[in-house]
């Protein structure tokens, strides 16, 4: 009977424990995809000043690139290289006949600006698509569940994403530190008339910046959208959490979004779960639910604001 | 033969015009002097032929016609620029900003800290935390990376210690002797400029007053223009 029951308890632990941990890989899953979003923003705001609301749309051209391409192809792989070259394409064609005319310009004209190609990109993919939701399947050998250690069961298609995530992060930190072409981006960065005054042809580097931050956000928007449904639309709330994720990473700073998107993906995913539980402990529960849940949903919003008061240049940005 | 040319030369920032009438007249392998009181219009006329601010009239380098260029163009062409205030890339280390902007040629990283010493032990220290002096060295590093046929030094002593602006002087004199690269100088130092420059061409109120070579420049003309003799 004794021993039963320490059984019961220690499984007990171990679920919670298995719990804990398969959230604390969604948190990191959403993070990493946020940060694959929020790397191309915060490059193009660090480096040209712009501010590019449309970035999601460019999450939802990949998104809806992959759809067709998958469709079309019956292949994932296919898909995805679909959404990162479409989503590049298109990104620096807008970034041609569009952006570089707004470098120059105050951030009230790019907002405005970019805003329109928002809704520009949203009724153009309506057009052509519909407004009905498409579907993006994974493929079958990758949608099941693995075991890993300690009973925590996750599907794999998920763990490739993180996997993914993390090799753009490389990636990005490699082309940015150790390339010429970073060098002379981290230089644009500091003097953009004076890199050109030896020899840099800023706006070809400018238009190649933008297509990788345009080509990230697709590719993101298709590894999402295998998850979820690809649709009209989906690219703006993933924007605003992205623009979250670079103030408290620093504006401009690759290092300071991946953080940023990490603490804002384990905070919306571990705040919605664990939050009403944590309620329960000391408050009647339909209460405690809607309670926790509300505070939940506002919690990476008081996560940036308790950051922006202790830092105001964000936790890897430079000041002034 | 003439390298760089600059005929009936205007410019304005805006509605104000900084530049009437520049005309210069720089040979290959030749250093002159661009003098002239602060805001007669040497540095707008270093900023028109790097294409940093717009212009009418002939600009030629090497008999093309560079006047439509955009600034990277030009830079390509040969023409390396050191600015006034030196505007190194900050948060780049010095290897980085010297490599920038490299093109193959005759300079490389090992010639650049041959010539500049200290440049050499600070290769992975970020321009930022380098002194004046220093900084100026990486400014000009930086513009000899690019392989250029002609270098613009703008003020590249100014506001440096005596013993620093020496070692600067010493290594544009190691250019001319050793490279035979032409070079146009701004600067205050009068001395300095005599002791080195081949030509002068001085600048009055956005016009060129005097051209001619460095012997024949006399005290009254430079006192005139100058204001120093």
């Amino acid at each position: 009977m004794g021993a039963a029951n320490s059984c019961t308890q220690t499984c007990g632990v171990f679920m919670s424990f298995a719990l804990f941990a398969e959230q604390v890989l969604n948190g990191l899953q959403s993070g990493i995809m946020l940060f694959v979003m929020a790397a191309g923003l915060t490059l193009i705001f660090g480096v040209m000043g712009l501010i590019n609301l449309a970035h999601g749309s460019l999450y939802m051209v990949g998104a809806f690139a992959a759809a067709a391409a998958a469709a079309w192809t019956g292949s994932f792989l296919l898909a995805l290289v679909a959404a990162l070259t479409g989503a590049a394409l298109v990104g620096m064609f807008v970034e041609m006949l569009v952006i570089r005319r707004l470098y120059d310009r105050d951030h009230l004209d790019q907002v405005l600006a970019t805003f329109a190609l928002i809704l520009i990109f949203s009724e153009g993919t309506r057009f052509f698509f519909g407004s009905f939701p498409l579907f993006l399947d994974v493929p079958k050998v990758i949608a099941g569940p693995i075991n890993l250690p300690i009973g925590i069961e996750y599907p794999v298609y998920r763990l490739i994403i993180i996997g993914v995530g993390l090799c753009v992060a490389l990636g990005l930190w490699l082309l940015i530190s150790k390339t010429r072409l970073g060098v002379q981006i981290r230089a644009g960065k500091n003097d953009r008339e004076m890199i050109a005054a030896l020899g840099v042809n800023i706006s070809a580097l400018y238009t190649f910046v933008f297509a990788i931050g345009a080509g990230l956000a697709g590719l993101a928007g298709a590894l999402v959208g295998a998850i979820q449904s690809v649709q009209v639309g989906m690219g703006e709330p993933v924007l605003i959490l992205a623009f979250v994720v670079i103030v408290i990473g620093g504006i401009g700073s690759i290092k300071g979004a991946f953080i940023g998107a990490i603490l804002v993906g384990l905070t919306d995913t571990l705040g919605g779960i664990f939050l009403p539980e944590l309620f329960k402990l000391f408050m009647e529960g339909s209460i405690a639910t809607s309670l926790g849940s509300a505070l939940a949903s506002m919690l990476i919003y008081i996560l940036m604001a308790v950051i922006l008061v202790c830092r105001p240049q964000g936790l890897f940005g430079v000041q002034g | 033969m003439t390298l760089l040319l600059l005929e009936n030369v205007t410019a304005s920032y805006g509605k104000a015009q900084a530049l009437f009438d520049v005309n210069l007249n720089l040979k290959e392998g030749e250093l002159m002097a661009l003098m002239g009181r602060n805001g007669m219009g040497k540095s707008t006329t270093v900023k028109v032929i790097m294409r940093m601010l717009r212009g009418t009239g002939n600009l030629l380098f090497e008999g093309r016609d560079i006047m439509g260029l955009p600034s990277h163009r030009v830079a390509q062409m040969g023409l390396g620029l050191v600015p006034e205030g030196r505007r190194c890339f900050r948060d780049l280390t010095v290897a980085e900003n010297l490599s920038a902007s490299a093109r193959l040629g005759y300079w490389s990283l090992p010639r650049i800290f041959e010539l500049f010493p200290r440049l050499g032990e600070r290769q992975v220290q970020v321009a930022d935390s380098l002194s004046g002096g220093e900084q100026q060295m990486l400014s000009i590093g930086r513009a000899l990376m690019t392989n250029p046929r002609l270098l613009i030094l703008d003020e590249a002593t100014e506001g440096l210690a005596p013993i620093v602006r020496q070692e600067i002087w010493v290594a544009i004199g190691k250019l001319k002797a050793e490279t035979g690269i032409a070079i146009l100088l701004i600067d205050k130092s009068i001395k300095e400029l005599r002791e080195i420059c081949d030509s002068a061409t001085l600048i009055e109120r956005g016009k060129t007053v005097w051209t001619g070579s460095m012997k024949s420049l006399d005290s009254q003309t430079l006192d005139r223009y100058v204001g120093v003799s």
